[in-house]
């Protein structure tokens, strides 16, 4: 749906999920992404062409790994944590846009258990933790058709986020 | 009066843009196959291809959730709210 997804993250938001990658390390950590979407702005804007998408995230929900029993390979958010994230972004006049998530020890790229558990639109931030240190963050986008992630570009903002 | 369907954020692009639609049914099961009748392009996200509800996809009465009820035979009244809320999971590998 989104040929040029775009991804906004201000510079001290990316290093929060760093940070909280390094911190489970060798558990998987995972938190829901606050922020807005532009899309359907920039939806109306360009009538009927092609869809661009553009989101900003302007704050991060840590939330606790529900998975007790593989926290090191499989994280679980239960659908009262959702309601409890979707309730502070409402109280903010912001929207759960996505959510974040560690791969310890395993690059930052989506896995089927990752693509058979998502929904489209959301974005889904990864970030690998090697060793205890958080490396690559990729974020992703599940297709219409559910068949795979396509990538979506993070941008960082080198500034406070507005 | 009908039973409301509120829609997820998510779902939207495939519901029309819509935040809720009313139907009227005896069932969530037939709520969910009347959304899912008017939005074809729903039903993947919600059901698997056997068409079960897909194992991260909660589904509430008024706030009840229906896997503590008689699931997708849970009954449903003039007026019930029916939410669709997802467990989020992932992982490594």
């Amino acid at each position: 749906m989104a040929d040029a997804a775009a991804l906004w993250i201000s510079e001290h938001l990316a290093e929060r999920i760093r940070a909280h990658g390094a911190e489970t390390y060798p558990h998987e950590c995972c938190g829901a992404l606050l922020g807005r979407d532009a899309s359907a702005v920039l939806e109306s804007d360009r009538g009927k062409g092609t869809l661009t998408s553009s989101r900003e995230i302007l704050q991060l929900f840590p939330l606790v790994n529900r998975r007790d029993d593989s926290p090191r390979n499989r994280f679980s958010v239960t659908a009262e944590d959702v309601r409890a994230a979707e309730k502070a972004a409402g109280q903010q006049g912001l929207e759960v846009v996505g959510w974040y998530h560690s791969h310890p020890d395993h690059p930052a790229r989506p896995s089927e258990y990752d693509r058979d558990h998502a929904w489209p639109w959301y974005s889904y931030i990864i970030v690998s933790v090697q060793n205890g240190a958080p490396l690559d963050m990729t974020s992703w986008r599940l297709d219409d058709d559910r068949a795979e992630f396509s990538p979506e570009g993070i941008e960082i903002r080198h500034r406070a986020a507005v | 009066m009908p039973v409301r369907v509120m829609i997820p954020s998510p779902l939207r692009p495939y519901a029309g843009k819509r935040d809720s639609a009313e139907f009227n049914a005896r069932t969530v099961g037939e709520a969910l196959g009347h959304l899912t009748t008017e939005f074809a392009d729903l039903r993947k996200h919600l059901f698997t291809e056997d068409g079960k509800l897909r194992s991260f996809v909660n589904v509430y009465v008024n706030d009840e959730d229906i896997r503590y009820l008689a699931k997708e035979n849970t009954p449903t009244k003039d007026g019930d709210t029916i939410s669709i809320i997802p467990s989020i999971a992932g992982g490594g590998n």
